[in-house]
């Protein structure tokens, strides 16, 4: 299979100081592709870089083979790629119908079977379509997050933390809404501080530290990975 | 005391002419977090404008003429002065705001050499109607109902349209909302377009009913329409309307009574001064947006 997104040297500074220092990887079409780090390593950033809200100082972005790289966020939304925010940041004063109609604010033909798509995959969001998303419970914000994400049709969809702050049992959910909608052809491309379970769906994962990739390989490769183990999944060597 | 039906009236009318400035400020407030002090001047080189248009064409075509141009102008002003400014601190943009609105008050000093101009007699709205036992100008009549047929129209957009609902999701969160392919340029424009173009239609009601514009005669009711919305919460269009009726009825009241006509202005800041103390959020503000 292709590659979806190419990333090529990508370089991210803020003020002067290189968050991002020259990175490149692939995401192959089709797969879920994680990348792990620490605080501050530079996960979002990248995410935010590839989305469009964050200027790159160089490099490319590859997506379908077209540098999307330089473009504006609508535009990048428009080629197939959203992005599921740090922190879910649902519109609190919209509900959560309205919440799910802005995911395809771009869009221009019918939305009712996407609608009824996301509602069958997070039946509480159905339940409480007339609700400000404000009111919502965080996992049920972070549903509505993803939701949101898939309403604009994308074919490669970022995440960023979704399991940030989320009971276990709303994680393992979360986790198995990314395996389905991968199985249903969108690409995923996710930030995780929960390697363990990160790893466990992904086919291929990357490590970043400190705005730089040091570790590469398939999902279960760095689960058996020493280094991974000792540093990101709380294990003794 | 001597209360008549005119000061009623009157003061409804002053209330919808101030709702219609202040629903531009209150919605500018509401999507940037910044107090556009030009406002005001905007609503008076409207006013202006439509002076020197009627010397030009007939009043039937000055009207929307004038509109288009206030509303123009309002877009002019974001994209030039408050847009290079996006990602600049909010003390940045208020001090553009305000550099803009002496800009404009200083045109117009220089074009009209700081003589009142004569205000254009509007026929029909200028004309006297009876009403209830009491005579008055049209336009009296004609600006509440006006305002409010704008102020249901403005709310059902707001509530009911993509762009309304992209408002919203601006109002609250730039980067997410450009994350969802809204580009927030376009709706903030949109907000000054809405804004100009009820103070536009507002400007023709005011000075209908007062005949005559100056260089600073957008201070005094641009002023009082901030205030109203401040009273009504600012950033709610709602509160900025309830806001604007309570200041223009309860005006034309104190100026009815003799001996404290003269505090009806001062009446309005007072009001200002006890709504920033004992409830700074206004009647309807949320809790939570913090203040210039
Ligand atoms: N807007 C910004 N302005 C200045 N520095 C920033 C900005 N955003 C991120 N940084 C810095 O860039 C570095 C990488 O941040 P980033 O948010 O990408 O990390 P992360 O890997 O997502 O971390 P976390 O797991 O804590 O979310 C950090 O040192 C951070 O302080
Ligand atoms: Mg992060």
């Amino acid at each position: 299979m292709s590659n979806i997104l190419e990333i090529k040297n990508l370089s991210v500074s803020y003020g002067g100081i290189e968050a991002i220092k020259g990175i490149s990887f692939d995401v192959e079409e089709g797969k879920i592709v994680t990348l792990i780090g620490s605080n501050g390593a530079g996960k979002s950033s990248t995410l935010r870089s590839i989305a469009g809200i964050v200027k790159a100082k160089h490099g490319e972005v590859l997506f379908e083979g077209k540098n999307i790289l330089g473009m504006s966020p609508d535009q990048i939304v428009k080629h197939g790629v959203t992005l599921v925010p740090e922190g879910r940041h649902v519109f609190p004063n919209l509900t959560v119908l309205e919440n799910l109609k802005i995911g395809a604010y771009l869009r221009k033909d019918n939305i009712a079977d996407d609608l009824e798509y996301v509602y069958s995959l997070f039946p509480r969001l159905k339940e409480r379509s007339w609700q400000l998303a404000g009111t919502l419970s965080g996992g049920e914000q972070q549903m509505l997050a993803v939701g949101r994400a898939l309403m604009a049709r994308p074919k490669l969809v970022m995440m960023d933390e979704p399991s940030l702050g989320l009971a276990p049992i709303v994680v393992q959910g979360i986790f198995d809404i990314i395996r389905q909608i991968n199985k249903e052809g969108i690409t995923v491309l996710l930030i995780e501080q929960n390697a363990n379970m990160a790893l466990k769906v992904a086919d291929s994962a990357f490590v970043m530290q400190t705005g730089e990739i040091t570790l590469s390989g398939t999902g279960a490769e760095l689960l058996a990975n020493e280094e991974v183990k000792e540093a990101y999944l709380g294990k003794k060597k | 005391m001597n209360l008549t039906i005119d000061h009623i009236l009157a003061g409804i009318s002053a209330g919808g002419q101030y709702a219609l400035i202040a629903i531009g400020y209150t919605m500018v407030y509401g999507i940037l977090r910044l107090i556009n002090f030009a406002h005001g001047d905007v609503f008076m080189a409207s006013g202006l404008i439509i002076v020197y248009l009627t010397t030009a064409m007939p009043l039937q075509y000055a009207i929307p003429v004038v509109i288009i141009a206030t509303v123009f102008i309002g877009f002019l002003i974001e994209r030039a002065a408050y847009k290079p400014l996006r990602s600049a601190p909010r003390m940045s943009v208020m001090i553009s705001a305000i550099g803009v609105s002496y800009l404009i008050q200083n045109l117009a000093l220089y074009i009209t050499g700081g003589l009142p101009q004569t205000y254009p007699a509007i026929p029909w709205i200028s004309d006297s109607v009876e009403l209830f036992g009491a005579v008055t100008k049209r336009v009296t009549v004609v600006t509440p109902v006006l305002t409010l047929v704008l102020v249901v129209a403005l709310v059902v957009l707001i509530r009911y349209t993509k762009i309304g609902m992209a408002m919203r999701a601006v109002s609250k969160d730039f980067e997410t909302s450009q994350l969802m392919g809204i580009k927030i340029n376009k709706v903030i424009s949109t907000t000054f377009i809405i804004g100009s173009f009820l103070a536009a239609i507002g400007s023709l009601l005011y000075f209908s009913s007062y005949q005559s514009v100056t260089p600073t005669s957008g201070a005094m009711p641009g002023l009082k329409a901030f205030v109203a919305a401040v009273f009504g919460g600012i950033g709610s269009i709602p509160g900025a309307v309830v806001g604007a009726f309570v200041i223009g009825i309860c005006e034309n009241i104190i100026k009815s009574s003799t001996e404290f006509s003269i505090f009806s202005d001062a009446f309005t800041f007072a009001l200002l001064i006890i709504v920033l103390c004992v409830r700074p959020t206004g009647i309807f503000g949320e809790k939570t947006t913090d203040k210039v």
